[in-house]
């Protein structure tokens, strides 16, 4: 088996039965949950979430990604600063960029206002934040590799040779 | 002139006589049921690659929609040769000894009207693809089938050429993976029947459409062995390994003047293939070859998954090493294949192909394909199961 072949396929379905995932792999089920603790006593597998199609729910949310320019500090780099912008719980997910700026920012909030003022209020005050650019999301069509709307129909005839 | 003489039938006896293909009928009724879960498709459940298909997008958009030299266009005879080089270790021309197909079908009727006249006996082993035997037979040549068998992983073997060779036999047929048995063959035994080729002077079709999805070991390749790339037309295509099915292009590898004849052929039933699936192709072969990697990992959860789940629910299975499908044993319970999937149909809607469909040795078994989503596959293992255990409780 490859070492990740496990880790893929919990990618695809986190649901998946130890049971059915030996089956798949070729080893035993014992040696599915064995490495399957492993890899969260490690961190490797750090969470589960379920993948939802926000649009189709009538939540009062938006979410926005904002480019954020800062200056390195000389002890600590980007470090310290990206760990005071990631404990904000609004930040859902944050990135080091190469390229124009420095951190991508992913934030939820309730509304517009909520999310603006999190940038102008808390984001943009943050000592070495030198600006900030906030785009707004309208609509998801694919996230994190599932097609949020689309389903592809199966076009194949119901039997061929 | 009387309107009650019966008419002459107009359609040649040879053709009429041609049964049509086992899989029709069952076809037919698949299509008319609703909410059936089905295992008996013949190609890959992936659409093909986007980045394959943008290549025929942009080439369609620059009116690439003209004919294309007979042989295909110089690009893909170019990638082909590179390919089956690298793939299989043996060297063709672009020039000379590769001729561009409507898929591997169009390739094989080509190969076979090449090099069979009428009388000869051509050589194929069984279960096997439907349409060999009928191919032959439209060449007049007479189709010699061997049996291969469940104990010894439906492979191939000298000596059971050797009982069925006679001094008309011209041509064999090998098919590995095979269709419908996921059969491949083990070098030992693929050089004995190279040997068995060259002694008796046979001209060997390799039919190596599913030569790219193997799951445990690289399938040994015939053309490299001795005596063999001058005898051998080496078939292959788009359609399986980079889920180009409705593309419609294949190719056939052989020296020049089995290349010529086949050519003739085609120049003047098939004149060329498709100009935008070559530019298709071109793309498959440049860039493509990681896909068939993500594919063939994919391919082989579920080959485990489906091998495990109908071994555990009484169906005894090989473990089917490449193609698509599983091909369980079910011949315990007191029903022909036949009506063991009319009734796995009926009563759990799951379809599956009756081995019968591949040739009289493929009775007493089912073809399960797994170019299916798992998560219809784990359904289809459970009703498959439920199914088996009432018929044992009878």
């Amino acid at each position: 088996m490859d070492e990740f072949e496990l880790l893929k396929l919990l990618r695809k379905n986190a649901l998946e039965s130890p049971a059915n995932l030996a089956k798949m792999l070729g080893i035993t089920e014992k040696k599915v949950k064995a490495k399957i603790a492993e890899y969260e006593k490690k961190g490797i597998i750090r969470g589960y979430q379920a993948i939802i199609n926000e649009d189709q729910l009538d939540l009062e949310r938006v979410r926005a990604v904002i480019e954020v320019k800062i200056t390195p500090e000389r002890e600590g780099g980007f470090d310290r600063i990206s760990a005071r912008v990631a404990n904000f719980q609004e930040v859902k997910s944050l990135f080091l960029m190469s390229g124009s700026y420095d951190l991508l920012v992913f934030v939820e909030g309730r509304n517009l206002k909520e999310v603006a003022s999190f940038v102008s209020e808390r984001l943009a005050t943050i000592q070495g934040v030198i600006s900030t650019a906030t785009h707004f999301m309208l609509k998801a069509y694919k996230d994190q590799g599932v097609m949020m709307e689309v389903k592809q129909e199966d076009e194949r005839l119901k039997v061929s040779p | 002139m009387s309107g009650s003489k019966s008419r002459r039938n107009y359609v040649a006896p040879y053709v009429r006589d041609t049964p049509r293909s086992g899989i029709r009928e069952f076809f037919e009724i698949v299509s008319s049921r609703k909410d059936v879960i089905s295992l008996s498709i013949g190609e890959p459940d992936f659409v093909t690659p986007w980045h394959i298909r943008e290549a025929a997008i942009f080439a369609l958009d620059h009116g690439a929609t003209s004919y294309t030299a007979n042989l295909g266009t110089p690009d893909l005879r170019q990638a082909v040769s590179d390919y089956v080089r690298k793939s299989y270790g043996v060297k063709y021309s672009p020039e000379s000894e590769i001729l561009i197909t409507v898929g591997v079908s169009e390739a094989f009727d080509l190969a076979i009207r090449a090099v069979v006249e009428p009388g000869f006996d051509v050589m194929y082993h069984e279960p096997c693809y439907v349409s060999y035997p009928s191919v032959i037979a439209f060449s007049h040549g007479r189709p010699v089938c061997v049996e291969t068998k469940r104990e010894n992983d439906f492979r191939l073997t000298r000596e059971m050429l050797e009982k069925k060779i006679t001094n008309k036999t011209r041509v064999l047929i090998l098919n590995f993976p095979t269709n419908p048995t996921g059969a491949i063959m083990p070098r030992k035994d693929m050089q004995e029947i190279a040997k068995l080729a060259v002694k008796h002077d046979l001209v060997v079709i390799a039919d190596d459409i599913y030569a790219e999805l193997t799951y445990d070991e690289k399938p040994a390749s015939i053309a490299r062995m001795p005596g063999m790339r001058e005898r051998t037309i080496l078939l292959n295509g788009f359609s399986k390994s980079w889920a180009m099915t409705g593309f419609r292009v294949g190719f056939a590898c052989s020296p020049p003047e089995l290349t010529e004849a086949m050519m003739k052929i085609h120049q003047y039933t098939m004149l060329c293939a498709p100009i935008l699936s070559q530019k298709a192709g071109v793309e498959a072969i440049r860039n493509g070859m990681p896909d068939i990697a993500d594919m063939r990992n994919e391919y082989r959860e579920r080959r485990n998954f489906i091998h495990a789940a109908l071994n555990e629910m009484g169906l005894p299975c090989h473990m089917p090493r490449g193609a698509f499908y599983a091909f369980p044993y079910i011949g315990d319970y007191g029903l022909t294949s036949k009506e063991f999937s009319f009734r796995l149909l009926n009563e759990e809607k799951v379809a599956c192909v009756p081995g019968s469909a591949f040739g009289a040795s493929g009775e007493g078994y089912l073809r399960c394909s797994y170019a299916t989503d798992i998560e219809e596959i784990k359904e289809a293992m459970k009703r498959i199961g439920a199914f088996v255990q009432r018929l044992r409780k009878r």
